[in-house]
């Protein structure tokens, strides 16, 4: 006979909480602590793993600076999420499709988007948008949660093609909070979609603490509202986000859904360089504490303990990334200035509206004087 | 040609490019095995499958995201919402990312995507339900708003904005679905979009209709001809974008024109219309373009939408006072 218990809805919040632990590889140490977890990576593909990161870190520094001189616009610092942005990437392939959030240029940048593209897209250029063809891309969402429902989308798409591929989409620790986040992940679970979510928990929106976001333990755990796998990972630790979003993507390829990954992490700069200061709601005691856990640092100490990485070898993974960041530059500047009829003329596939062939003529008009 | 009413017609439109077109893809709340809450996916499951023909969770926003993302992948999406008072839940995903794909991506991607939903007044349906909401969709750049009024033109219409490579919001009147019948070709035929139809010739007054409208225009048109005007009625059919040549060619015949909507005053489309005549024919007027509207209120609660719903008699009055200016 069932045991005659009352039912404590309280008592059950805490206990599926407890299940959510930090899913960690690497310490902050460098050393390995879940062995039976690590993933399979050659020593190459480690060095690789390692250049991406270094890479990623100089180009946010680089982008800083030079939105501060008024060569880009809209930026918004990628630093401190490296292993979050970086090897979750890594798992992926080619024929995957990302749709990325505001702060998520570094992924796609990997997936094939071309740096000097990056770059107008900062800027505010349509070219910085033109995805290369065979580039699964769309343009960083600004709209805090459609990349999530358009990633139900796009992964119900890739399993009616019976694509060996998945659909993959970041949103941050207040982005969980939309409509959207949750019918998205609904979605993909009820159609058993090949789609991969992350939450980068990066500790705050804008000024706003992840504690006013949700009284929930974790992030990991609205997963269980979509019924669908649901991991918490240290997002500074490279090695244990590569491994759960390469157990995700198998999982997805073989026709068994959706996950939603939780990367517990930190951004060390601002919410944008639009004069966000984040002084006034971080003290610098946080900011000390996370830059002790920096994912560079870690998988520094990691790789150089198995002799991989030495100084020598970061210095030029540094200077590489400086030149060809200083190459892109020069190359969006060249990019010719946007003119009110391409803006039309990219308006329909099909053919123009009657208002927008109208002004298309009088627009081509002032433009050739 | 078989009598068709529209419902009819639009079933069979989705049937044809169901059956000619493996990209198109039918989904929403209950178009599945239920075939529609109005029927208008009857027995396309059952036709085509569950992989062309399904039902989604209970989510506007979701339904919306699902047919971008399916047209990412190739896909030619039909969504449904099953009411158009329920489009505020979907305003980003139509407005905000539609519209905008190809224009964002600089043309990389776009969005042949069609959403169907139902809308219009005079079945007492509840809260939210019937709403003109259509002006919202005019003012979106990026959009193509198509209303038909008669089962012939909502087959060729939904047709043609379903092989349309860009984004089409296809709104179609609950009270038109079973209201009349009429011959409908059983094979696939187009009307192009952007086109009005001159419904009924004239040459003292231009009426200028969508959706419900036509209908009571030309009522209204047919009592004026009692009294010995003449008057043209022009179906719209598209109303973004407007049909001008066929606009300003009927109001430089008649050199008088009203404009008649079942939305609000402050809603819909008639201001554009009226904007659009002054700019292009007003030394061919003979007197103001007046509108015909229903007042500036929330749609009525069920009981009241026969002292408020715009009906021929207001077509009526408006006329006469526009041919005796």
């Amino acid at each position: 006979m069932a045991e005659n218990k009352k039912f404590d809805p309280q008592a059950l919040v805490e206990e599926i909480e407890s299940k959510f632990e930090l899913f960690q590889i690497l310490n902050e140490e460098g050393e390995i602590v879940n062995e039976a977890e690590m993933p399979e990576l050659s020593n190459e593909e480690l060095v690789e793993l390692m250049t991406r990161m270094v890479y990623t870190r100089v180009l946010d520094q680089r982008s800083i600076s030079l939105n501060r001189q008024g060569r880009l616009g809209f930026y918004a610092p990628t630093a401190g999420q490296e292993a979050s942005q970086i090897a979750s990437h890594f798992a992926l392939e080619k024929q995957d499709w990302i749709l990325p959030g505001y702060r998520d240029v570094p992924q796609i940048i990997w997936h094939g988007l071309p740096l000097a593209k990056a770059f107008l897209f900062s800027r505010g250029h349509f070219a910085g948008n033109q995805a290369p063809e065979g580039v699964n891309v769309l343009s960083p969402q600004i709209i805090i949660g459609a990349q999530y429902i358009q990633a139900a989308g796009v992964a119900l798409g890739l399993k009616k093609r019976k694509a060996d591929a998945v659909a993959v989409t970041y949103t941050g620790d207040g982005g969980s909070s939309q409509g959207d986040f949750y019918e998205g992940i609904t979605f993909a679970g009820a159609q058993k979609s090949p789609a991969i979510f992350f939450i980068q928990n990066n500790q705050f929106a804008i000024s706003t603490p992840r504690s006013v976001q949700s009284v929930g333990k974790t992030l990991a755990q609205k997963g269980i509202a979509a019924g669908i796998p649901s991991v918490y990972v240290d997002g500074m630790d490279p090695l244990a986000v590569y491994k759960v979003t390469k157990d995700a993507r198998e999982r997805a390829v073989a026709g068994e859904g959706p996950t939603l990954i939780e990367t517990l992490c930190y951004r060390y700069g601002p919410h944008t360089m639009a004069g966000d200061d984040p002084t006034r709601y971080r003290t610098t005691d946080t900011d000390n504490e996370w830059v002790a856990k920096d994912p560079l640092v870690r998988f520094r100490k990691f790789l150089e303990a198995k002799g991989l990485w030495d100084e020598a070898k970061e210095e030029a993974v540094i200077e590489r990334a400086k030149e060809e960041i200083k190459e892109a530059i020069k190359e969006a500047d060249k990019a010719p200035k946007q003119k009110v009829s391409e803006l039309i003329n990219n308006m329909h596939r099909g053919d123009l509206p009657y208002n927008l062939k109208e002004q298309l003529e009088i627009y081509l008009e002032k433009e050739s004087k | 040609m078989a009598q068709m009413t529209m419902i009819q017609a639009i079933t069979d439109a989705l049937r044809c490019e169901l059956r000619d077109d493996e990209n198109v893809l039918v989904f929403g709340e209950d178009v599945g095995v239920n075939g529609g809450v109005f029927r208008a996916t009857d027995g396309l499951q059952k036709e085509f499958g569950e992989d062309r023909v399904f039902d989604t969770p209970l989510a506007e926003s979701g339904i919306g995201g699902l047919a971008i993302g399916l047209s990412l992948t190739g896909f030619r999406p039909v969504p449904e919402i099953q009411f158009f008072g329920f489009v505020y839940e979907v305003m980003d995903s139509i407005s905000g990312q539609l519209a905008r794909m190809s224009y964002r991506s600089g043309g990389v991607y776009n969005a042949p995507v069609t959403i169907r939903s139902p809308f219009g007044g005079g079945v007492h349906t509840p809260e939210m339900h019937s709403d003109s909401l259509e002006g919202l969709m005019a003012q979106q750049p990026g959009l193509k708003v198509v209303i038909p009024s008669t089962p012939y033109d909502a087959k060729g219409l939904l047709i043609s904005s379903i092989r349309d490579n860009d984004p089409v919001i296809f709104l179609e009147h609950l009270k038109l679905y079973r209201s009349f019948r009429e011959e409908v070709p059983e094979e696939s035929y187009t009307i192009p979009l952007g086109k009005a139809d001159v419904k009924r010739e004239g040459s003292d007054l231009t009426i200028i209709a969508y959706g419900l409208m036509v209908h009571e225009s030309l009522k209204a048109a047919e009592e004026l001809e009692k009294e010995g005007h003449s008057v043209e009625v022009i179906d719209l059919r598209t109303i973004q974008p407007l049909d001008i040549e066929t606009i300003i060619a009927s109001v430089e015949k008649t050199n008088r024109a009203i404009v008649v909507q079942e939305a609000q005053k402050q809603a819909g489309i008639a201001a554009n219309v009226v904007a659009e005549i002054t700019e292009r024919a007003i030394l061919s007027l003979e007197a103001p373009v007046l509108r015909v509207a229903a007042p500036d209120t929330v749609y009525p609660f069920p009981q009241a939408e026969g002292v408020w719903l715009p009906t021929h008699k207001d077509v009526y009055e408006t006329a006469k006072k526009v041919l005796t200016f």
